[in-house]
């Protein structure tokens, strides 16, 4: 029989019940949209922090307090408090390439203006550390040196935090905040940069002088953190090896000794986290990849359902003189059409989900040819390969039993 | 002329039961080109397995059968299959259209297993005219259950026709119908007869039979009577003589 005959007798027959081949396509419209999905809403994060390292710069380095052998990203770094400010001092001062460092300290803060409150991160930075963090300002600017060496008590607000206790960016500029009963002037508000590579909300923040917030709020007087910045066209490599070794000496560890600090180049970070949502995007992939199977399991009973129903059709078919393989193809055609409507449906199921995403919540999805192409290869597929042992069974009828079914 | 069917000694034994039955046992028979033949006989004598073998849908157990000249006892499965489309047309007792199918829809369905496929088009125009020789070519959009039983059996006859066979095989054609219509079936039969199609027609009414040229009549699986139609009716002229209904 012509292929296209067989694929309009296909669409007939499934025509011939709507609602049945829908729900039978079901399994494959959800799985195929939820493998897209997925895919997407992974694809968007890796694009998230691909941008952040871009918006960032690839020259920035990061020096930790504590091991790195001891505990992960979020509890064991920066918090053995091995670092000291004296420690950033050296790193300027020793360090040839070194564009700019910053001691930073952080801690989780109530602010409060008038009657508003707000829980916010505190954080106590260098003045360079706009520059470094490429940060700009939307209204006012940054502290500067000599705030920073008068402890002065001045203040620069994250988008967010202004909004909250404020509820326009322009009126924060000028207020005073207190911290913990000290209060803070605020000369700028920054540019938002959205959720960090680790989904923390960047703009949620209130950035004071490190001498400030060490002396004044925290009262610390170990640094968790020194952020370094590394001058254009210099190795970054070469500058974490030097570095590394300034601490070593510094902290009087002799060779054999694990280091009490650990340095991380943003790239790192980036890959970290890029590793991270690519596990996770393996497996939500793999998790909808199992519903387009089961969506196959489905397809597979309705056609043996069809095979039965249509017995005495079977049979006339083959009494007029279609052989075993014409009977094979038209019940195979028919199961991968079905599974392909689903695929495609499943697609423009995917395209809609995306755009919904993207509407109502800060998720980025990025939909790529890739997993369309694969998962509209991978329904033809589950159709071939579930439709094959109904159609088998089809073809293999003896057309006299098959005449004589009622 | 060389006959279209040459039976040697064809048995049939069905071996699905508890003992096997011997539903054919030995018929050799010969039915040459343009012959027009009524097999009779009690109900399970071994007619439609006859039938059956005759018409490739089944293997006989032991025995020769050449069709047209081909000895196709040993033939698999596809090339059955293929002698079916090309040299075969079956009309049945249930008429066995497609449902939901339109007329001439059903009347194409040959044609699409056909090895060397014809155009859409042209498949239609044959389609079309096949009916129209039946009679029921304004029923061509109709489907089965729009259809009396007569018009659906002349559907079945235009569907039997459409790959020009040599033979034309019917079980119980007229079985259910009642007799004006009968004759109307018989009366194509017969006009296609005289246009060259051998026709083999199984049927319990001697009534029936006597359209036919050759009478055959089984019993146990053999062959127990073989005889020409002395007195042929002729169902032009019966229908001729019957009152005027409201047509077809
Ligand atoms: N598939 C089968 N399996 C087992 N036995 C069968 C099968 N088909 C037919 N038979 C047996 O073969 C014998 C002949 O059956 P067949 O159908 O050829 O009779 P028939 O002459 O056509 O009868 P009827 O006039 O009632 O149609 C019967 O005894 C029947 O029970
Ligand atoms: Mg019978």
């Amino acid at each position: 029989m012509r292929l296209q005959t067989s694929f309009r007798t296909a669409f007939r027959a499934l025509l011939r019940n709507k609602l049945r081949s829908l729900l039978t396509a079901l399994g494959i419209i959800i799985g195929v949209a939820a493998v897209i999905a997925m895919v997407g809403i992974g694809n968007g994060a890796k694009k998230q922090v691909e941008d952040q390292v871009a918006s960032m710069g690839d020259n920035a380095l990061m020096v930790f307090s504590g091991s790195s052998s001891r505990g992960g990203m979020s509890g064991g770094f920066g918090s053995a408090g091995t670092l000291t400010l004296e420690d950033a001092f050296a790193i300027k001062r020793e360090i040839p390439g070194v564009q700019g460092v910053t001691p930073e300290v952080e801690g989780s803060a109530r602010i409060s203006s008038g009657n508003q409150n707000w829980f916010t991160r505190l954080n106590g930075v260098d003045a360079d550390y706009f520059s470094i963090r490429m940060w700009s300002f939307t209204h006012g600017g940054p502290f500067e040196e000599r705030d920073v060496k008068a402890y002065a008590k001045v203040a620069v607000i994250g988008k967010t935090t202004a909004l909250e206790m404020f509820g326009s960016e322009e009126e924060a500029l000028g207020k005073i905040v207190r911290v913990r009963n000290v209060p803070f002037t605020i000369i700028g508000v920054l540019a938002p940069k959205g959720a960090s590579f680790f989904g923390r909300d960047q703009d949620d923040t209130l950035v004071v002088p490190y001498t400030s917030a060490m002396k004044r709020v925290l009262g610390v007087k170990t640094i968790p953190r020194i952020t370094v910045s590394v001058e254009r066209g210099k190795s970054v490599a070469m500058v974490v090896e030097q570095v590394s070794n300034l601490l070593s000496q510094r902290h009087r560890l002799p060779g054999d000794r694990e280091p009490d600090f650990s340095i991380r180049t943003q790239e790192e970070l980036a890959n970290m986290a890029t590793a991270t949502s690519k596990t996770m995007t393996t497996l939500l992939g793999f998790v909808a990849s199992i519903s387009l199977i089961v969506g196959g399991i489905g397809i597979m009973n309705i056609m043996l359902v069809s095979v039965t129903e249509r017995t005495r059709e079977i049979g006339i078919r083959l009494a007029i003189g279609a052989r075993g393989s014409d009977i094979l193809v038209q019940f195979l055609i028919e199961a991968v059409t079905l599974s392909l409507l689903g695929g495609m449906i499943g697609i423009g199921l995917a395209f809609l989900a995306a755009t919904l995403i993207m509407r109502f919540s800060p998720m980025p999805v990025y939909i790529t040819a890739g997993p369309v192409l694969y998962s509209f290869a991978f329904s033809a597929a589950v159709g071939i390969l579930f439709g094959f042992y109904p159609a088998r069974k089809a073809a293999s009828l003896d057309p006299i039993e098959a005449l004589r079914y009622e | 002329m060389a006959p279209i069917i040459e039976l040697e000694d064809l048995h049939k034994t069905y071996e699905s039961g508890e003992e096997p039955v011997h539903a054919v046992r030995g018929v050799s028979l010969t039915i040459s080109r343009g012959e027009f033949v009524a097999v009779m006989g009690t109900s399970g004598s071994g007619k439609s397995t006859l039938m059956n073998i005759l018409g490739c849908l089944d293997r006989p157990t032991s025995g020769g059968y050449r069709l047209d000249g081909i000895q196709v006892s040993t033939l698999p499965r596809d090339q059955l299959s293929d002698l079916r489309n090309r040299k075969i047309g079956f009309v049945f007792q249930n008429f066995n259209l497609l449902s939901r199918t339109s007329a001439v829809e059903n009347v194409e369905l040959p044609m699409l297993y056909r090895r060397t496929p014809l155009s859409a088009a042209e498949q239609r125009r044959k389609a079309l005219q096949s009916l129209e020789m039946v009679g029921i070519g304004k029923r061509a959009g109709h489907t089965p259950n729009q259809l009396s039983g007569g018009q659906q059996q002349r559907v079945a006859i235009a569907r039997s026709l459409i790959n020009d066979p040599v033979l034309l095989l019917a079980d119980e054609p007229t079985g259910n119908l009642d007799s004006r219509t009968s004759i109307e079936i018989l009366g194509i039969f017969q006009r296609l007869n005289d246009e060259g199609i051998t026709i083999l027609m199984v049927t319990h009414e001697p009534e029936v039979a006597n359209h036919a040229k050759r009478i055959i009549v089984m019993r146990d699986g053999r062959i127990r009577t073989d005889n020409l139609v002395a007195n042929r009716l002729n169902a032009a002229a019966e229908l001729g003589r019957l009152p005027a209904e409201g047509g077809a």
